[in-house]
């Protein structure tokens, strides 16, 4: 399948995409920041359709919006903590607007919106260029090394702000640093599964990884193996059944790691409290 | 360590509750092994002990909310769930979330007729009668705890001590005979501490109520305090506050030296108290 | 063929009800916002609006596979959102004691994977459902076209079974919701009024995806309740308030998106955002202290 160079494509974004998911879903989970992930997957949906409306590339949309997204939860985040409902009732309208925008797309470039639709959803991850491609590689692996890079500052600032910021380390400045990271990788991730679906590529892998082990530096490496492997295992089978879409596949897999991650430690903890006697 | 005798005469021959041989587990921990403890009519007393020892647990269980192995409880006469109508519980919590939109009169008035099934619906000059005799009453015992002032904003905007003294109105609002608070003044500040202290005691009095009040700290009570029972080991000590917080009796009780002080300020400090491995669920038991 | 506003207002609205769709649609609209209001303000009190947003999502693999098997998509609302209800009830307890969903590291893995799952498997649907329902645009986001009078039907029946068993546990549940613990105490049956209360809001979320599409059913559900809770703090007037706003939400949205070329989900979530943002603006005087 590789003699395509759609598929090589695919493969190349697709894993750093991945790793990055992987690598930064660890923290977010961790950090129990899934739903800004949520949040700023939905934005990268609207903004990919506004900078189509617009008329300019896609990726510029879904980097402004997730960047600007980011600050503004960094930024009033501790303080105005905004309940489920404040968001949900706001997120609920930026989808209206994406939606409304969606038909002005609709209406002014015939059915060309369709297609943008489903892949800003549902993700596109065979239609990369070989450009597109290497750019979001290259991106993904550089979200990847500075959340690696900061790894360390940062698990102490998420256990312990207090002891954190007593070590020198900027708590707030690194929190934000870390949302602008999140936006990133949300944006690339669009490109590859989609904005409704990337949420799992983060969660699930992330999730998994907490399951199985707490050891922080074990658990990150876990992550972004189940992830890579997920989207490996998505793209071999989208591949092979053309019925199946890559992203379903990749988030098919990743769940199901989750599922058998949660599986395996109650048979294991099952198994240890049996033998203990309680 | 007998059991004293309750300070008023009771209103009925049954007591408030009437504990024999009580044992119970949990999660097969032993809690406590066949303890007996009487409380009378109109009594206020505290159960004390470290964390642990099962001040909850048996909490629960004069509630029927938690079955013995062995031995009988009885409140006001009956078994504990026939009793249900005439308890009042607090039980140990963290405050409303701030955002919670219910008025404290709500949740007092709830406290009334919130296991009611269907809508209050006044339609004969009975059920208008009816209704007006429950909302006199909600004022009433709002009135009773002196939360009067702030009854009609919402209850997640009110302070520790205010909240508390709503909970417990919610607790008195169908007139129990027996009140049972856990740890209610746990989350309080000190003069908050006396204050709802004093009130209790008073709200025992007027109403004739027994309580039941399980604290971490005999300080802020022992000046209201009928009795104490002190928990641990799994066994009871009942009687007076000097009879019981002593060296000798909580020694003899925990089985390992222990240290009674008293500060100039005549506070007791209990020191030297072992505590007991800590399980899951000591919040919400 | 989009119909233009005249001059007179009167006309206007009796274009509204020239053509059955469109009545159909403003009867769909009454009758889901209805159920919506009533059984959301329950939702944010009991502060599981998050998980309702969860529950909402399953409507879309719901009704895509019920599409794809042939049968109305309807049915593949109730059967979904209800199942799924279920099995959310069974499993976490997020909603009356405190923040659900979110707070917990664990737990919002979990969601937000299932969430994603559903969402997947929805799109796999569609994809191998060759002959679809205009996309996924239309049951993501809602649509007023193409409702049928046995949809309406059916949403009434479901309407009136749900609110029936509302009415019943009114006071229960609302005790429950503010203070599981003394409300158990009192006798009341919290794990029982959980499971029903679940399964009127699997229900309510349901008939509502029909007309907002799977995700943006909070322009109903929430926003409506949220806004008149920051007016009243008094049951029976948040509640009918609650009703009110929904009524005036959808109806709104409806006359405006006949009109206009643009979806009707914008104007849902516009209409609720804006009420909301004006009710906590307009909202007690007192604050955080």
């Amino acid at each position: 399948m590789f003699a395509h160079e759609f598929v090589r494509n695919a493969w190349l974004a697709g894993t750093f995409i991945a790793l990055a998911c992987g690598v930064i879903g660890w923290f977010v989970v961790v950090r129990a920041q899934v739903f800004a992930g949520d949040a700023l997957s939905h934005v990268a949906f609207v903004g990919a359709i506004a900078a189509a409306a617009v008329g300019v590339d896609e990726r510029i949309g879904l980097f402004a919006f997730t960047l600007a997204l980011a600050g503004a939860m960094g930024v009033l985040g501790r303080r105005a903590q905004a309940d489920d409902v404040t968001i949900g009732i706001t997120f609920a309208w930026v989808l209206g607007i994406g939606v409304l925008l969606l038909a002005i797309l609709a209406t002014s470039a015939g059915g060309a919106s369709g297609i943008t639709t489903a892949n800003t959803l549902f993700g596109s991850v065979y239609a990369l260029s070989a450009g597109a491609a290497v750019l979001a590689a290259a991106v993904a692996l550089a979200a990847t090394g500075f959340v690696v890079g900061v790894a360390r500052p940062l698990l102490l600032a998420t256990l312990d702000p207090e002891l954190a910021t007593l070590r020198g380390i900027p708590v707030r400045a690194l929190g934000l640093c870390f949302l602008a990271a999140l936006a990133v990788v949300s944006a690339e991730s669009t490109q590859a599964v989609g904005a409704l679906l990337l949420l799992g590529l983060i969660a699930a892998p992330g999730g998994a990884a907490r399951v199985l082990t707490a050891r922080p530096y074990r658990g990150l490496a876990l992550s972004g193996a189940i992830a890579v492997g997920s989207m490996w295992g998505g793209l071999a089978l989208s591949y092979v059944i053309s019925a199946l879409p890559a992203s379903t596949a990749v988030i098919g897999l990743a769940a199901a790691a989750y599922a058998a991650a949660g599986l395996w430690s109650r048979l294991g903890a099952a198994r240890l409290s049996a033998g203990a006697g309680g | 360590m007998t059991d004293a005798a309750p300070a008023t005469a009771p209103a009925t021959d049954a007591p408030a509750v009437a504990l024999r041989d009580a044992t119970i587990r949990l999660n097969g921990r032993p809690i406590l092994s066949e303890v007996s403890l009487t409380i009378g009519n109109g009594e206020f007393v505290a159960v004390l002990g470290p964390n642990g020892a099962g001040k909850s647990t048996l909490m629960k269980a004069i509630l029927g909310l938690v079955p013995l192995v062995t031995g009988s409880v009885n409140v006001l006469g009956r078994p504990p769930q026939q009793a249900r109508s005439r308890i009042g519980y607090l039980p140990q919590r963290q405050s409303f979330d701030a955002a919670t939109r219910v008025r404290g009169v709500d949740l007092v008035t709830l406290g009334l007729d919130g296991a009611r099934w269907g809508v209050p619906v006044t339609l004969t000059p009975g059920a208008r009668h009816r209704r007006r005799a429950e909302r006199q009453r909600v004022d009433e015992v709002i009135e009773l705890v002196g939360a009067a002032a702030y009854a009609d904003r919402a209850i997640g905007e009110l302070s520790g001590g205010e909240q508390q003294r709503l909970l417990i109105a919610t607790a008195l609002v169908r007139r129990p005979r027996l009140l049972i608070l856990d740890e209610p003044l746990d989350s309080l500040d000190l003069p908050n501490q006396a204050a709802v202290a004093g009130l209790i005691r008073r709200i025992a009095s007027a109403e004739g109520v027994a309580v039941l009040l399980v604290a971490h700290d005999v300080n802020p009570l022992a000046a209201y305090l009928d009795r104490v029972v002190y928990l641990a080991g799994g066994r009871a000590l009942c009687g007076e506050v000097a009879e019981v917080i002593t060296a000798e009796t909580l020694s003899d009780l925990y089985g390992t030296k222990i240290e009674v002080l008293r500060t100039s300020d005549g506070r007791l400090v209990v020191v030297g108290q072992p505590e007991a491995p800590h399980h899951h669920g000591h919040r919400h038991g | 063929m989009t119909p233009s506003l005249s001059i007179n207002p009167i006309d206007d609205l009796r274009q509204l009800f020239t053509y059955p769709f469109m009545v159909n649609a403003l009867e769909a609209g009454t009758i889901v916002a209805v159920l919506a209001a009533i059984v959301g303000w329950y939702v944010v009190l009991r502060r599981s609006a998050f998980a309702s947003h969860t529950l909402s999502v399953m409507a879309f693999p719901g009704a895509a596979g019920a599409a794809l098997a042939g049968l109305p998509a309807a049915l593949g609302y109730y059967v979904a959102c209800t199942a799924a209800a279920l099995a959310i009830g069974g499993t976490a307890r997020g909603g009356s004691t405190g923040r659900g969903g979110y707070g917990q590291a664990g737990e919002s893995a979990v969601i937000g994977t299932v969430q994603t799952v559903g969402l997947a498997a929805g799109f796999l649907f569609l994809s191998l459902n060759a002959a679809v329902l205009g996309g996924p645009e239309t049951l993501l986001f809602g649509t007023f076209l193409g409702i049928t009078r046995g949809q309406v039907l059916v949403l009434l029946l479901v309407a009136l079974g749900a609110l029936a068993t509302l009415v019943a546990m009114a006071r229960p549940l609302l005790f429950a919701s503010v203070d599981r613990e003394v409300a158990r105490a009192s006798g009341v049956p919290v794990a029982l009024l959980d499971t029903l209360f679940l399964l009127v809001l699997g229900l309510a979320i349901a008939a509502t995806s029909q007309l907002t599409g799977a995700l943006l059913v909070f322009a109903l559900l929430v926003a409506p309740p949220a806004a008149a809770q920051q007016l009243t703090l008094r049951p029976v007037a948040g509640l009918v308030l609650s009703v009110a706003f929904a009524l005036f939400t959808i109806w709104l949205a409806l006359a405006i998106a006949y009109f206009s070329i643009y979806p009707v989900g914008f104007y849902v979530t516009t209409i609720g955002f804006v009420l909301y943002v004006l009710a906590r603006v307009a909202g007690p005087g007192h604050r955080r202290r």
